[in-house]
């Protein structure tokens, strides 16, 4: 064994994070590799995938109005839900982090609690309650407040909400995380200076969370972008976004390539969108906290 | 009338009481240690003050204003934190003019006062750096100035210096204490640390489960101790446990371990089973006539000082002799042992006569 004093540390390292290491290149890296290099083969009707090298692929999605739409509503759908889910996630983890002890853990295990659920089952859960026929437009009719059901299912609004329900946890944790850090007198220091309550949360705790709120909106913007049974269960066939699109490839016309240059597209548009953040983030906060 | 006056305060919480019925008066312009070991309610009681802790009873009048319920950000109370508790996310400058803003001064003045505030604690010219951009000692001077800033006719600071080396603590003692002077502040100080109280109060008031044990000058603090926490907490001290024998007309003559003392008692009354005490400082090795003998157990020597413990008929007994330049007898040596009848003190154990005999 490597003792800790030990310069040459030896095969260690190496054997405990083999098995991690494996199941990585195994299961992530070369599946990756595999897509990026099917994305440029050439794919016919009559002979299907040939192994000649193309970037007609790529040239499609960026120049066919189909595609762009498809993109555009994705990014939407993800700046939508995000927006939401600061809205939502941010206030309700204020309110958690006041509560008192045995609350305090209930809620957040209510909160948590989408998570624990099966994607499948929360959608069609969805489906119930927002469907033409479902619980809401139901009770709505009877209620006498609309005549007409509320379309929700297979439209953007219904992809948005159940995508929120699902994705706001990530956002309460980031900022539950930043919450924790924060050093209570702070907030004592602003009263003692003269800020009421609200004028002290908006002027020196609001601050003082956004590293949280910014982690935890890249998180949602991300997982909500790529992500696939909600839209496909909630939006439908109309209603394409681009993890639905890429899978139609496959499956539907069965064209392999146009389908990996999809999801190539996707990945490399939501690691720009992402890096772009933490670093305007970094920069930003570099000189503020640790 | 004073012009801070905590009546009858009290806090309780559900399993404990923090603070039971504290009396405390300060002057303006006074500068007051609330002194004591973690615990023992000062923060509590400064806290109160502040108005981030409801007392459960009793009253706190400023200024002849009862602000016992008044919310903290109504008070106009500065106050320092032990963590600093600066705003990360503002500059320097921003810290210090974050009260004015909450008063709406107007930004020119504001300017000029913030100028003025960072320059009393001579970190002029750094307004523009944030928090994290400055070492613990100039986050310090900034929380300093941003509670000086807006002019607050009361200053808390709570242990304010808990996180700085002994060195800089040290000169900003001084410091504080010469900012105080000049800007004539009326300052509380919550503290554990007892050089610090005694350098920059005008009185200390020791406190102990929840009580106030002894409040006077320091001086008084340290030489007529009120209570026997007062006298242990407050420097090194020889304690001995002895029995009244006589109560002469200046003092009292007490039986230790065998051994008459002569303690002068200061009109108090004294009786039964007490505690007499002599500080370290006040025992000293005698030349000729020794008023006890005995063997030095331990020498230690700590720079200015040599410390010993010696083995007498009355107990262990520590002595602080002053290095003079000749090393005192060694380990093993007989000694014989002197000190003056007047710096012996003396209390009843049982600790009653709190508050009873201070100037």
């Amino acid at each position: 064994m490597a003792t800790l004093d030990d310069a040459r540390p030896g095969a260690a390292p190496w054997l405990l994070s083999g098995p991690a290491l494996l199941l990585f290149t195994g299961l992530l890296l070369v599946p990756l590799i595999l897509t990026l290099v099917l994305s440029f083969r050439v794919f016919s009707d009559t002979a299907g995938i040939t192994s000649a090298f193309t970037l007609s692929n790529y040239w499609e999605v960026v120049s066919d109005p189909y595609y762009g739409t498809i993109f555009l509503r994705t990014a939407g759908l993800a700046t939508g839900v995000t927006l939401l889910s600061i809205v939502l996630g941010v206030p309700e983890t204020i309110i958690l982090a006041r509560m008192k002890k045995p609350w305090q853990s209930l809620c957040l295990l209510i909160v948590l609690g989408p998570l624990l659920i099966s994607v499948v089952v929360r959608t069609l859960g969805w489906q119930i309650l927002l469907g033409n026929n479902g619980v809401l437009n139901n009770v709505l009719q009877a209620l006498h407040i609309t005549e007409e059901p509320i379309r929700l299912v297979f439209t953007m609004t219904g992809m948005i909400i159940a995508l929120t329900h699902v994705l706001v946890p990530f956002m309460v944790m980031s900022v539950w995380a930043n919450m924790q850090k924060l050093d209570p007198q702070v907030e004592w220091a602003g009263r003692s200076l003269g800020g009421s309550p609200l004028k002290v949360f908006r002027r020196v705790v609001l601050p003082q969370i956004m590293p949280g709120v910014l982690s935890g909106s890249i998180i949602v913007f991300a997982l909500s972008a790529s992500a696939f049974a909600t839209p496909a269960l909630i939006g439908g066939r109309r209603l394409k976004v681009v993890a639905t699109a890429a899978y139609d490839e496959f499956l539907g016309t069965l064209n392999w390539p146009l389908g990996a240059s999809i999801a190539v597209l996707l990945l490399i548009a939501n690691v720009a969108i992402v890096m772009g953040c933490s670093r305007l983030a970094e920069r930003r906060f570099k000189h503020i906290f640790d | 009338m004073a012009f801070l006056t905590l009546q009858g305060i009290s806090k309780r919480y559900s399993d404990f009481t923090a603070i039971e019925h504290v009396d405390l008066s300060v002057e303006r312009g006074e500068f007051l240690s609330l002194l004591g070991p973690s615990g023992c309610g000062k923060t509590t009681t400064l806290q109160m003050v502040a108005g981030f802790v409801t007392p459960t009873s009793g009253r706190i009048l400023l200024d002849g204003r009862d602000i016992t319920n008044e919310r903290p950000e109504k008070r106009g109370i500065g106050v320092v934190f032990q963590s600093y508790a600066l705003f990360p996310h503002m500059t320097v400058a921003g810290n210090v003019g974050f009260g004015l803003e909450m008063r709406k001064v107007k930004r020119r003045e504001r300017e000029e006062r913030i100028e003025e505030a960072l320059a009393l604690v001579r970190l002029k010219g750094l307004g523009h750096r944030y928090p994290k951009e400055l070492s613990g000692g100039q986050r310090q001077r900034v929380a300093i100035a941003r509670a000086i800033a807006m002019q607050p006719e009361l200053l808390l600071l709570d242990e304010p210096m808990s996180n700085l080396d002994a060195k800089l603590r040290e000169e900003m003692h001084i410091e504080l204490r010469a900012i105080q002077k000049r800007l004539g502040i009326t300052t509380i100080l919550v503290t554990h640390d007892q050089v610090e109280a005694m350098t920059m109060s005008d009185r200390i008031a020791v406190m102990h489960g929840g009580k106030i044990a002894q409040l006077s000058t320091p001086y008084d603090a340290y030489e007529r101790p009120a209570t026997p926490f007062a006298s242990t907490f407050l420097g090194r001290t020889n304690a001995f446990a002895g029995e009244v024998l006589q109560r002469n007309p200046r003092c009292a003559v007490v039986n230790v371990a065998g051994t008459e003392l002569h303690v002068p008692h200061e009109g108090r009354h004294v009786d039964g089973a007490v505690n007499v005490y002599i500080r370290p400082e006040k025992v000293h090795l005698a030349n000729g006539d020794a008023r006890i003998r005995g063997r030095i157990a331990t020498r230690v020597f700590i720079g200015n000082q040599w410390l010993l413990e010696v083995e007498t008929a009355l107990g262990k007994l520590r002595i602080a002799q002053p290095n003079h330049g000749a090393p005192p007898p060694q380990e093993g040596d007989e000694v014989g042992l002197d000190w003056t009848d007047d710096d012996l003190r003396v209390l009843t154990q049982d600790g009653k006569e709190t508050l009873h005999g201070h100037a």
